[in-house]
């Protein structure tokens, strides 16, 4: 695309012909509380050298912790190759490939990440991805919602992640939509059932099921979703798509195996999406009818999540990118926008964009959701990583993660006061309680180079001084240690 | 292919035939089709849904658009044309004959106070202009 420069005359001509006055008055219907100002830490007219002096000053700050936060966003290894094919040239500029004549590259990449995030969610269907994982979750609440045409109310967990219920909150609480808060079982650090079942009966559209849930704790999957559809609710999956290299598939919820064996089995060769839906065999006589029609009412109806985890670095927040998977019959229901393989008027096989003509750009207001974008390019970049890893290398990198964050418990329980909250199985968080004020200890640990975990005090007062700890596959036994180390000193001193 | 002299009309570009059971069915003209291109999707309303005249009721979806089909008069869904879930394309081959769904009117006489054939040739020849 040619680069069209305007001339102060041409500014000035347009300017009179719309009847504004300089270019500032275009943006008028913007409170001017709402502009951002000036960078107050940057100071005016920096040249490019005195700019890139500042920046490396300011890099030198950040003593790169050794890290062991997770809460939504973890440091996994990326193998070096990922950003080196993601940025080439070709993939660079992820520009919505509306001309599927110029973009067979782009489109076939987002074809096979779709193909990808399907076959580990166990899905029907994913779309090319959204923003992040928290505006996918308000995402599939208003598209369950749209769904299930008569309720307009969800339960939300309250082992949700509570920045992506806050998130949700703030997309949906102007749509007429209510959100209702589940609380969790003090002792397992998951789902109450008991709460939940207060709300049997009523006019619910979708239960959210976060698996691991924000403690890195593993709910019961099967019983939830079971639950959700007895209710004739849609079960909303929120995962991380690591742990689906170990877990069950959320497509395969709700169907606990007749044989645990061979589920378990399934699970440890990684062909739980296909086993499992293979061996589910219906019995011979009158059960037949109703177990195959069992199984078709089975899994979760979405599934969405995070795709950080999957080759995005952490670099302080962003950008991740969401990912969204339904069945498909709610497959014209889901948000933005899915590639479509195809063949060309002579026969030969092709990618494009389908499903659009429900997209902002050309329905305007009546759209399926305000959001029609995608993220083109963090999604080509976990395209890659996960086809570097394989599901092999995926597998690997969420046991070591697992493995490290229990051996890192095992040994930060040894410490005198401190000790594991929480019951259920983890996958590679858990939730540890300190003798001492949590703000201050993390404090403490920084001083000593270590990001010691996630403060939960602010989110959940009540679990007291509790913290939330994560060690993914990147961190070694001696890592381990430095972490017991800084801890013991704080609460020595 | 002319509009059928048999069929009522609407501004918005559906036809409505009336039945003998006192039903009528709906569908999109041929100037409506042929604007939208080749069909993909057709969302149908549910059985026994109440409607007001003009509420949106159903939703035709193209390869380049998705258009709202409205409701001609009031009055209650009585069934819905199945076949179209899977042959959308039926409506481009034939969209006279390809309907989507069928109401019973409140008012009978709603039905007579829609456009006829020449009424509505004349307003799809205005929209060209």
């Amino acid at each position: 695309m040619p680069f069209i420069p305007h001339t102060e005359q041409d500014i000035q001509s347009m300017l009179a012909s719309i009847g504004a006055k300089n270019i500032d008055a275009l943006f008028d219907e913007i409170p001017a509380a709402l502009r951002s100002g000036k960078l107050a830490a940057i100071g005016d007219g920096l040249n490019e050298m005195q700019v890139t002096r500042l920046m490396r000053e300011r890099a030198a700050q950040d003593a790169q912790p050794l890290n062991f936060v997770g809460a939504g966003a973890y440091e996994h290894h990326i193998p070096a190759a990922v950003w080196e094919i993601a940025t080439r040239g070709e993939f660079y500029t992820a520009y919505t490939p509306y001309q599927a004549e110029a973009s067979q590259g782009t489109l076939q990449v987002l074809y096979e990440y779709q193909t990808m995030i399907a076959s580990l969610t166990g899905m029907d269907a994913s779309n090319a991805s959204l923003y992040d994982g928290a505006s996918g979750l308000a995402e599939a609440i208003l598209m369950a919602v749209r769904a299930h045409k008569t309720s307009r109310r969800v339960l939300l967990p309250a082992t949700v992640s509570p920045l992506y219920r806050s998130v949700a909150h703030s997309i949906v609480k102007l749509q007429n939509i209510e959100l209702v808060d589940i609380p969790f079982d003090i002792a397992t650090g998951t789902t109450d059932i008991n709460a939940l079942q207060q709300h049997a009966g009523s006019d619910i559209a979708a239960l959210v099921i976060p698996q691991p849930n924000f403690f890195g704790a593993l709910e019961d999957v099967d019983t939830l979703t079971a639950w959700a559809h007895a209710q004739k609710a849609l079960a909303i999956a929120l995962v991380n798509p690591l742990s689906l290299a170990l877990l069950k598939a959320p497509g395969n919820w709700g169907v606990p195996h007749p044989n645990p064996l061979v589920e378990q089995l399934a699970i440890r060769l990684g062909r739980q999406t296909t086993a499992t839906k293979s061996l589910v065999i219906p019995q011979a006589g009158e059960g037949a009818n109703e177990s195959l029609r069992e199984s078709k009412i089975s899994g979760a109806d979405i599934a969405v999540g995070d795709g950080q985890p999957l080759g995005a670095p952490l670099s302080s927040g962003g950008p991740y990118f969401g990912f969204m998977c339904c069945k498909q019959a709610l497959v014209r229901q889901m948000p933005g926008r899915i590639i479509g393989r195809t063949v060309d008027l002579d026969g030969k096989p092709g990618f494009t964009l389908t499903l659009q003509a429900r997209e902002q750009h050309i329905r305007r207001a009546k759209a399926t959701s305000n959001i029609c974008s995608n993220q083109g390019l963090m999604v080509t970049a976990a395209t890659i990583h996960m086809a570097l890893l394989g599901i092999d290398g995926l597998r690997r990198a969420a046991a070591a993660s697992h493995t490290n964050t229990q051996a890192l418990t095992v040994q930060a329980s040894g410490l005198h006061g401190v000790k594991r909250l929480f019951s259920a199985p983890h996958f590679h968080e858990v939730v540890l309680h300190l003798p001492e004020s949590s703000a201050k200890v993390l404090n403490s640990m920084a001083g000593q180079g270590v990001s010691g975990g996630f403060d939960l005090r602010p989110h959940y007062p009540q679990l007291g001084n509790a913290i939330l700890v994560c060690a993914t596959e990147t961190k070694t036994g001696e890592d381990l240690q430095r972490y017991v180390a800084a801890l013991r000193h704080v609460l020595q001193s | 292919m002319s509009n059928p002299s048999n069929l009522k009309y609407t501004a918005s570009h559906e036809w409505v035939k009336s039945e003998a059971d006192g039903t009528i069915s709906i569908g999109i003209t041929q100037h409506a089709q042929e604007l939208l291109g080749d069909m993909v999707f057709v969302e149908t309303p549910a059985v026994g849904r109440k409607l007001k005249a003009k509420e949106e009721v159903a939703v035709v979806e193209s390869v380049k658009a998705a258009a709202d089909v409205y409701a001609p008069v009031s009055g209650e869904v009585t069934a819905v044309n199945s076949e179209l879930d899977s042959a959308p394309e039926a409506i481009n081959a034939d969209p006279y004959a390809a309907w989507m769904f069928r109401m019973k009117p409140d008012n009978a006489a709603d039905v007579a106070t829609l456009m006829d054939a020449a009424a509505y040739q004349a307003v799809v020849e205005n929209e060209a202009h």
